[in-house]
């Protein structure tokens, strides 16, 4: 006898909070109090004008929104002749697209009169992000992040300490973002009383995929207008990598009901989804549930999940977002697996192209785009988010193309 | 109810004891010694057996249970290792339930880890990440093969949500007695027996405390206003710490019998 899928499905897609059969709540029910507290408040500043304007507020100048669009003509030589631009993330403050995402939190927390934020990060790119969202707003802030990652970027660690942040390293299971959250959820159920947990991508219970969605679409509403402006009609294909799926939903929120604009998102393929060291979760993952959702997980036969593997941190995780798993069955997504070498490749092209040193973790959606220039042909239209810069992983990079590294 | 659960309750009842239900991952440390280790439970005292599902990612236990759950996957502990081990300690006299979060059974398939469990004799499935909202095709497939489901309520429920919670659950009703993760502490919340009275507003089921018990002390003291104590922590600890398996055996059956003395008030 199998699992009953059907019925999982005609059961659950009806409740909110899901999308499709994926999404829901698996939680300890010492949470749902507070996951309830957090929808309720999300709802209500979702039609509270005073909210908006303060986000709004805070996105121009604070993270200096609206983020720019580049046209990218020398690394569009690497694509087929497609025209690529690039949606410039790796421009706001911090570094990268997760501060839209934390400021709309860190908000809501102050709204629910709570003191304290928590948050788990892999490239460390949202820890940095709530830190600084901490910082801005008075929140205490501890940020868990797996050992593993902590050498892997260790710049980062040293930018949150820097904003007042404890940085815990966690010692268990692969010491990579899987275990972080299972670290941040201890804590949470722990202090909730008191603490928000300001998840940083579009995975966990529900409401967390929707609202850290809602919070990033301001990427996907300004991306369509400034192409509409520059070239007069929508991209053919929308592109972004993904990890947890955050920047990706952002992009592709804006031209979701855009049917002509593909949208392409691209996971790690590691070192090949062949040899197994990867987190390529729809080329090898199966629906099950993780961290509170049900998605696509690498996991074996029992259920038990297998250890992610990227070059990428902030890629390296066994879920994904619900949302992506429910685009990826449905259709309206695709999502392809690029490996460590395709990644660093691209990496390297658009420095020397563009003079824009892109996050590993984008350097995947650049691979993806080279690929689906080739696929679109010359003149085809392609709108990439350019997640975040790649200053925290100079050293990463220096490794892999063999460039010494001074004195050190 | 489950005829053989209901009677661990009704038979404590009638001794005018709350019942004590002990909590071990299986595989723990290995399949063979898993099993010795549940019969010691059972031989000296523990009414009722909760035998844990090693998960991969057990986000709601403390470091004891996460270390001893670590040693159980790598012993090769599957979920029909598991359910071996359910079998051959409910043929040794145990009444047994699987505590296991939800990935594991879903997996698994929900029918078919409720028909597998029903015939290794285990009585009941407690699910701690399960919520009723999404319960539908296992209360179902748990109605179907005659085992209780088993859900939790916190401190932090609301008396709305433990109506849905106790409507939702069979068996007895898993009253996590603090906010936090498993693990042995120095005092069970003072948020327990409110939690406990709130429960009882909603429901006739037999309510069990867990979270944080460790001594015979702690037992006699939640037995006054529980229906079971819940250990689970203590009895990991008692095994981390032993030099050797006969040691643990020792341990185990020390820690039983006093929290046995416990529950009937007698520490």
């Amino acid at each position: 006898m199998t699992i009953n899928q059907e019925r999982i499905e005609e059961v659950t897609e009806a409740l909110p909070g899901h999308f499709g059969p994926y999404g829901g709540r698996f939680v300890p029910e010492a949470l749902t109090a507070a996951l309830d507290e957090l929808d309720a408040a999300f709802r209500a500043a979702m039609t509270d004008p005073a909210f908006a304007k303060e986000l709004s507020d805070l996105e121009r100048d604070y993270t200096g929104r609206p983020s720019i669009m580049t046209r990218a003509h020398r690394f569009a030589e690497y694509c087929g002749g497609a025209h690529i631009y690039l949606k410039r993330e790796d421009l706001n403050h911090t570094g990268s697209h997760k501060i839209n995402n934390v400021l709309g939190q860190a908000l809501l927390t102050r709204r629910m009169g709570k003191k304290r934020v928590i948050a788990e990060t892999g490239a460390g790119q949202h820890g940095v992000a709530s830190a600084t969202a901490a910082a801005l707003l008075g929140l205490e802030c501890t940020v868990y992040m797996g050992e593993e990652d902590t050498k892997r970027q260790a710049l980062n660690v040293a930018r949150m300490k820097l904003l007042g942040a404890d940085v815990i390293p966690v010692t268990t299971g692969s010491r990579t973002l899987k275990d972080a959250i299972n670290e941040a959820m201890r804590d949470w159920v722990t202090t909730v009383d008191r603490t928000h947990y300001l998840l940083g991508t579009v995975t966990g219970p529900a409401p967390f995929p929707e609202m850290v969605r809602t919070f990033h679409s301001v990427i996907g509403r300004e991306a369509r207008e400034q192409i509409l402006t520059l070239e007069g009609r929508l991209p053919d294909a929308a592109v972004a990598c993904v990890g947890g799926g955050s920047n990706a939903m952002g992009l592709f929120s804006g031209f979701m009901d855009d049917e002509s604009v593909q949208l392409r998102g691209y996971e790690a393929g590691g070192e090949g989804v062949e040899t197994g060291r990867h987190a390529a979760r729809f080329a090898a993952g199966t629906p099950g549930v993780l961290h509170g959702a049900r998605t696509y997980v690498m996991q074996d036969e029992w259920g038990q999940t297998i250890s992610s593997h990227s070059i990428s941190a902030g890629l390296d995780y066994p879920g994904v977002g619900p949302e992506h798993a429910w685009l990826h069955d449905t259709g309206r997504a695709i999502y392809e697996a690029v490996n460590d070498d395709e990644a660093m490749n691209a990496f390297q092209i658009l420095s020397k192209t563009e003079g824009i040193i892109p996050a590993i973790e984008t350097a995947h959606a650049l691979a993806g785009a080279m690929r689906l220039g080739q696929e679109l042909g010359p003149d085809s239209l392609i709108v990439i988010n350019l997640s975040g810069r790649g200053d925290k992983d100079v050293e990463t990079a220096a490794r892999w193309f063999n460039i010494p590294l001074g004195d050190r | 109810m489950n005829p053989r659960l209901a009677a661990v309750f009704e038979t404590a009842a009638a001794e005018d004891r709350a019942a004590l239900i002990g909590y071990l991952p299986a595989g723990f440390p290995d399949h063979t010694s898993s099993i010795e280790l549940f019969n010691a439970m059972t031989d000296a005292g523990v009414d009722a057996i909760e035998v844990g599902l090693p998960y991969s990612d057990p986000l709601m236990d403390g470091p004891a249970i996460q270390e001893a759950v670590s040693i159980a996957l790598k012993s090769g502990t599957t979920t029909d290792v598991v359910l071996d081990i359910l079998e051959q300690i409910s043929a040794h006299g145990a009444t047994a339930l699987v505590m296991s979060y939800w990935n594991p059974i879903e997996r698994y398939g929900v029918l078919r880890f409720a028909e597998r469990l029903a015939s290794a004799h285990g009585v009941g499935v407690i699910t701690p990440d399960l919520t009723p909202e999404e319960a539908g095709p296992w209360s179902a497939a748990t109605d179907a093969f005659g085992i209780d489901r088993v859900f939790l309520v916190a401190p932090s429920s609301t008396q709305v949500r433990i109506k849905t919670v106790t409507t939702a659950t069979s068996g007895f009703v898993y009253a996590a007695s603090t906010m936090g993760v498993t693990g042995a502490r120095g005092q069970v919340s003072s948020a327990a027996p409110q939690l406990v009275a709130r429960v009882r507003e909603s429901t006739r089921l037999p309510i069990a405390v867990g979270l944080g018990v460790s001594t015979g002390a702690q037992a006699k003291d939640v037995a006054q206003y529980a229906d079971g104590v819940i250990v689970g922590s203590a009895f990991v600890n008692a095994i981390l710490q032993a030099t050797d398996h006969s040691a643990a055996l020792r341990a185990v059956t020390q820690l039983a019998t006093e929290l046995s003395a416990g529950v009937r008030g007698e520490a």
